[in-house]
């Protein structure tokens, strides 16, 4: 069954309160979320699982727009989730946004799975 | 009994005399040294590196201390001879000291020509000879200004580039039209001074100096066409002349230096004279190469060979300046009975041309390209005759015969007495002999071992291909490694380049080493952390982004994302209060495994994230400390119970590992050290498998190092032996300090030492005092800024966002 895509923002928080080049998480009943910021003051949000042994990748150095597994190097790409390189596999990505230094993301995937399960 | 041999001088000819002379004829002489500089025997021809700041005076050190000591030499060091008694064999210091001789060497070297033109005396007119040259130059250049430097030859444009790198705006002036016109022709000599001006270096041609003004010191250049130069430092590198005149003084037939026979032996037979001072058939040398060949002729002449004889041959040159590639050999000029092939490639700086005579290569001077120099200067000393190989000589070995060779059948087909390192006298044979007998893979193997290509570098493609040639092609000659993707250079350019720029940050570094990402990748980011840390104690702001999860957060991450905490325990030893404490905090925050570690300390294993800094704070108020079993870094120092308890011990090895653990814990390094003390040589504590282990005896304390109980299972080598705890701590903490400084990232003592050479690091720490004591204190500089326990700064509050969340939506989401 699918419910309204509607999109919901929520603040979880301010860009200042990652540390560049680093990560924090969001946790929600359907997983943890990891927040990472670029040293370009970017942001991403991406499920804090790898999709080789569910390292936690915000536990990983961030570089560039990437950021290292720290149990075995993969490399992900912040902005589609891809593992780089000669690894395979996907993290799902959720929209965010910086609106005055808050940090805005879509809960909509999060609570419409909620809801459906 | 033992002859007397007194040498006058102390550079690198009678170094190198005397190495030769004790190795052919051990304990024929007494020898007695003069050294008017107050130092150790060092390379001269790497003055360059250290004005510029890429080397130190420690790496470019001949014979430290402890060769001199070995070979019961006697050295006065800042020693001016003033007297030459030949009727009663004696000579006479400065200093009043008055010593007999059988035989004399005088190796007095050279003086800088210095241009008496007025003003020539005011301060901050600076020659370029030796390190006090260098030093001054180094302490003038930390004012930023203007400096002049008089004389476009090699010397002078060394000290240029060298003083550019410090920071001062530079002006070269010349008196010839063009470069280095003695090593180049006019075409080499434009296109070398186009390279030295992209490098924000003034060049003036033609220019004829007239005066050097100022009131106490240097304040300008005046020239003879009536331009002033802004000058608060001028050098003079204009030439040299020999130094004769202790000779001359004392009645010995001098010219332009001092007359010697082909046997090297003056006017006077018991006196010999070899190196910049002396003149062979109306000839004197200032390159390398010619000197240690006299050098070696004096030594077979002195262990009783009358028959060896100096014969002059070609000479090769090498600018020293990294990123300049220029060689030149032989005679060049230009002449009627000549021919001459020049290639040219002006888009990519290349420049090469050949001088023939008769069918034989005479001269060539290369220019951007000169990887096949040493190829060349074998042809021209042999005199080869080149008539089969003309059509192609120009493009080096790789096509020699008309047809594409092996880049390799050149240097293969080479006689096994062939000289390959001109510098050291080091011979194809003995080259591929090592390779062999010692299992060497790489260059730095091969220059560790052999000396081959580690003066001056130019024959360091010769080496290479040898290298290939014996190990075909296991041996890859692109082996410097870079770092990693973000770069070319390797991380031994990486450390240097730091130190030589000053680099004080990672984007600065990045910036000046032109990183190819914006902020480089979790390769190397660790590693320049650590080699900023290692480099610039107290300076440089540790950066946790740049730090593996372990080091970030001080516990060790396991495959669930939860943590393993270690506190330290001072060389094994606990008590019932930490145990207790221990055990509280295992039920308090329900951690469910804890296990005995290899390095005999306790682990607690399944901790979440969140609950680090409480457990900490209750391991802190237990007056436990981070065991810094995440780091790269001191891990553990394991003990056995020595004399406390054990009726072997010989030591208190429980002591001194609980002393060593205290000095060095908290100290970054390469990669992970650990450590052991036995207290006798049954080595309960498994001490000779360790990064450094001490194996205590009745006399004192064997120290060990380069094990490895890993991926690799090696025993150690021994470092040696010392008597006390108190040399044992400094030793340990000096070899500590030297793989900080020399080691690779994530690169463990073995392999380090393994690359550098264990003899090398033996000789550092346990024959050179004074290098062992200035690695000891550097280690405690750092020490003063790395023994912080990182537990107690995260209870307080440090890093707090790595320990909670940023939001929990679990309640929204349920909603």
């Amino acid at each position: 069954m699918k419910k309204s895509t509607a999109i919901q923002w929520v603040n979880v928080g301010r860009l200042s309160d990652i540390p560049i080049r680093g990560a924090r998480v969001v946790k929600t009943a359907r997983g943890c979320i990891a927040i990472f910021r670029t040293s370009e003051d970017h942001a991403f949000a991406l499920d804090d699982r790898c999709p080789h042994k569910a390292g936690q990748l915000s536990q990983g150095i961030v570089h560039g727009t990437s950021v290292t597994c720290p149990l075995h190097n993969w490399v992900i790409s912040l902005e589609s989730g891809m593992a780089q390189g000669a690894d395979h596999g996907q993290v799902r990505t959720h929209p965010l946004k910086i609106e005055n230094g808050k940090l805005l993301l879509d809960v909509t995937a999060l609570t419409t799975r909620s809801a459906a399960a | 009994m033992k002859k007397k041999l007194v040498v006058i001088g102390n550079g690198m000819a009678p170094g190198r005399a005397l190495e030769k002379l004790f190795e052919i004829a051990p304990d024929t002489y007494e020898v007695t040294i003069f050294n008017a500089e107050p130092r150790v025997n060092y390379d001269r021809i790497m003055l360059s590196p250290v004005l510029s700041g890429e080397k130190s005076f420690d790496e470019i050190v001949i014979h430290g201390d402890g060769w001199y000591v070995k070979h019961n030499v006697t050295l006065y060091k800042g020693a001016t001879v003033t007297a030459i008694d030949r009727d009663a064999k004696t000579i006479t210091s400065a200093r009043g000291i008055t010593v007999p001789y059988d035989k004399l060497i005088i190796a007095t070297g050279s003086l800088p020509i210095i241009i008496p033109v007025p003003g020539h005396t005011l301060a901050g007119v600076l020659s370029y000879r030796d390190l006090d040259d260098v030093q001054a130059m180094l302490l003038a250049s930390k004012s930023r200004g203007n400096a002049v430097v008089i004389g476009g030859g090699l010397l002078g444009l060394e000290a240029a580039v060298g003083l550019k790198e410090q920071g001062m705006d530079v002006t070269v002036l010349h008196l010839m039209p063009t470069l280095m016109e003695r090593q180049l022709d006019t075409t080499a000599g434009l296109l070398l001074q186009k390279a030295i001006e992209a490098r924000g270096i003034r060049v003036i041609t033609k220019a004829n100096t007239k005066a050097i003004l100022g009131e106490k010191r240097v304040e300008a250049v005046l020239l003879e066409d009536g331009t002033r130069l802004q000058a608060d430092m001028v050098v003079m590198a204009v030439g040299i002349k020999p130094n004769a005149g202790i000779a001359k003084t004392a009645g010995i037939d001098v010219a332009r230096g001092i007359k010697v026979d082909a046997g090297m032996r003056t006017s006077d037979a018991n006196v010999f004279a070899i190196g910049e001072c002396a003149e062979v058939n109306g000839q004197t040398y200032g390159l390398v190469a010619p000197l240690y060949e006299m050098a070696n002729i004096l030594a077979q002449q002195l262990a009783g060979d009358a028959s060896a004889q100096f014969k002059p041959s070609a000479l090769a040159t090498k600018l020293k300046v990294t990123g300049l590639n220029l060689f030149s050999a032989g005679d060049f000029s230009d002449g009627k009975d000549r021919e001459e092939i020049v290639l040219r490639d002006a888009a990519r700086g290349i420049y090469k041309r050949l001088v023939l005579q008769d069918n034989k290569l005479i001269g060539a001077v290369f220019y951007g390209d000169t990887a096949d120099g040493a190829w060349f200067f074998d042809l021209i000393k042999r005199g080869a005759d080149i008539a089969s190989l003309r059509e192609t000589l120009i493009f080096g070995p790789n096509y020699a015969g008309g047809a594409p060779l092996d880049p390799t059948a050149a240097v293969a087909a080479l006689p096994d007495e062939a000289e390959i390192c001109g510098c050291n006298g080091v011979c194809k044979s003995t080259i591929i002999g090592k390779i062999g007998t010692l299992g060497l893979t790489t260059l730095d193997d091969v220059r560790a071992h052999t000396k081959a290509s580690a003066s001056c570098g130019s024959c360091t493609g010769l080496v290479e291909q040898l290298l290939k040639v014996t190990l075909g092609d296991s041996y890859n000659p692109a082996a410097v490694l870079p770092m990693c993707a973000c770069t070319t250079l390797g991380h031994d350019d990486v450390r240097r380049l730091i130190v030589a720029k000053s680099l004080k940050t990672i984007p600065e570094m990045m910036q000046a080493l032109e990183w190819k990402t914006s902020c480089g990748c979790a390769k190397c980011r660790p590693a320049l952390n650590y080699y900023m840390i290692a480099t610039w104690p107290g300076d440089y702001v540790d950066d946790g982004q740049s730090r593996f999860i372990n080091e970030r957060v001080h516990a060790n991450i396991q495959k669930d994302g939860t943590y393993s905490v270690v506190p330290r325990m001072w060389g094994g030893m606990t008590t019932s209060k930490e145990l207790r404490a221990i055990a509280d905090v295992v039920d308090k925050f329900k951690i469910p495994s804890v296990k005995v570690t290899g390095g005999q300390r306790v682990d607690m294993l399944g901790v979440k994230k969140e609950d680090l800094p409480a457990v900490w704070a209750d391991l802190n108020k237990a007056g436990m400390i981070s065991g810094a079993a995440y780091a790269k870094g001191l891990r553990t120092v394991k003990t056995c119970v020595g004399t406390d308890w054990c009726r072997f011990g010989t030591q208190d090895s429980t002591g001194l590992g609980i002393k060593l653990e205290k000095f060095l814990w908290g100290s970054w390094t390469p990669a992970k050290v650990k450590m052991a003390v036995s207290g006798c040589p049954r080595n309960c504590s498994e001490a000779t498998c360790k990064d450094v282990g001490v194996i205590c005896v009745d006399s004192g304390y064997d120290i060990h190092f380069a094990g490895a109980a890993g991926l690799d299972i090696h025993g150690t080598d021994v470092l040696g032996h010392v008597e006390t705890e108190a040399e044992a701590i400094e030793a340990i903490a000096a070899l500590v300090q030297l793989y900080r400084e020399q080691g690779r990232y994530l690169e463990r003592i073995y392999k380090w030492a393994k690359r550098v050479g264990h003899d090398t690091v033996r000789k550092a720490i346990m024959d050179d005092h004074e290098r062992r004591r200035a690695l000891y204190d550097r280690f405690v500089i750092s020490q003063k800024f790395a023994q912080i326990d990182p537990w107690a700064e995260r209870v307080q509050g440090k890093d707090a966002h790595e320990f909670g969340m940023l939001a929990d939506l679990t309640k929204e989401a349920a909603e």
